[in-house]
């Protein structure tokens, strides 16, 4: 953390919770629009942290969303316990999916959220393993 | 377009409403792909879609976007419809098809969102 910073917002996303999937976006949303953050920024980051969430809702065991405010940025980190990703370039593609049948008839799954992810964001980094994947994702203000 | 002209050419349940006399909708996107609507999609276009579920209206709320058109005779249950309404989104509910919806508001001057951003 530096000087900058100013606050953090973190949430618990549960694995296969589609109900509430979205909660932690649409919060994070509500906290950065009544701080009048430029409604296209806050737009942004809402999809991005969407998408961050319900990768996590899908792939993992469970994990978690921050989203740190800072004095010239917003980083949004999505951190998972899960299988990880095996390849990470693979998983970038435009259309490319390992999500279920079950996944895809909700909406999703249709290999578009680190995309997306990365098409709306000014800083995207990705590390996966064993373990989990952890993805840091910033938005100059 | 105004939500009274949209539920009149779809014959159209209007199920919730937000929309004030400046409401006036140019674009439209549609999609049963939430992800699709997350990469394409504009605040300034209505959703049609055929998916029924929470995360059509979460995805809504993501974009800005401010009405939702189900489709083939999709109603939103009561959880769906509440959320909808905490969100202050406009929904509309019609039997026709996601293709003869598109085509029928197309028709009456709406327009893709391709290069409208």
């Amino acid at each position: 953390m530096t000087e900058n910073f100013l606050k953090r917002y973190s949430f618990n996303i549960v694995a296969n919770d589609f109900i509430n999937a979205g909660k932690a976006s649409s919060a994070i949303k509500g906290n950065l629009k009544s701080m009048g953050i430029n409604a296209h920024i806050v737009r942004r980051i809402a999809i991005i942290s969407y998408e961050a969430e319900i990768n996590i809702v899908i792939h993992s065991i469970g994990g978690q969303l921050h989203c740190d405010l800072y004095h010239d940025k917003i980083v949004i980190t999505s951190t998972d316990v899960g299988p990880g990703i095996n390849d990470i370039e693979m998983a970038m593609t435009e259309g490319f999916s390992t999500a279920p049948e079950s996944v895809r008839e909700l909406g999703f799954g249709a290999g578009m959220g680190l995309p997306n992810m990365k098409k709306y964001s000014d800083d995207f980094k990705i590390t996966s393993g064993s373990k989990g994947t952890e993805i840091v994702i910033t938005i100059f203000l | 377009m105004k939500i009274n002209e949209m539920a009149s050419i779809l014959n159209a349940e209007i199920i919730t409403d937000f929309s004030d006399e400046n409401t006036d909708i140019m674009y439209g996107f549609a999609s049963d792909l939430m992800s699709d609507v997350l990469a394409f999609a504009t605040s300034d276009s209505i959703l049609i879609t055929g998916l029924n579920n929470h995360q059509v209206i979460r995805t809504a709320e993501m974009l800005d976007i401010t009405t939702v058109i189900f489709v083939r005779g999709k109603k939103p249950g009561k959880e769906i419809v509440d959320l909808a309404v905490e969100n202050k989104l406009t929904i509309l509910a019609t039997d026709y098809t996601m293709f003869k919806t598109c085509g029928l508001l197309v028709i009456n001057g709406m327009k893709g969102i391709e290069g409208n951003d």
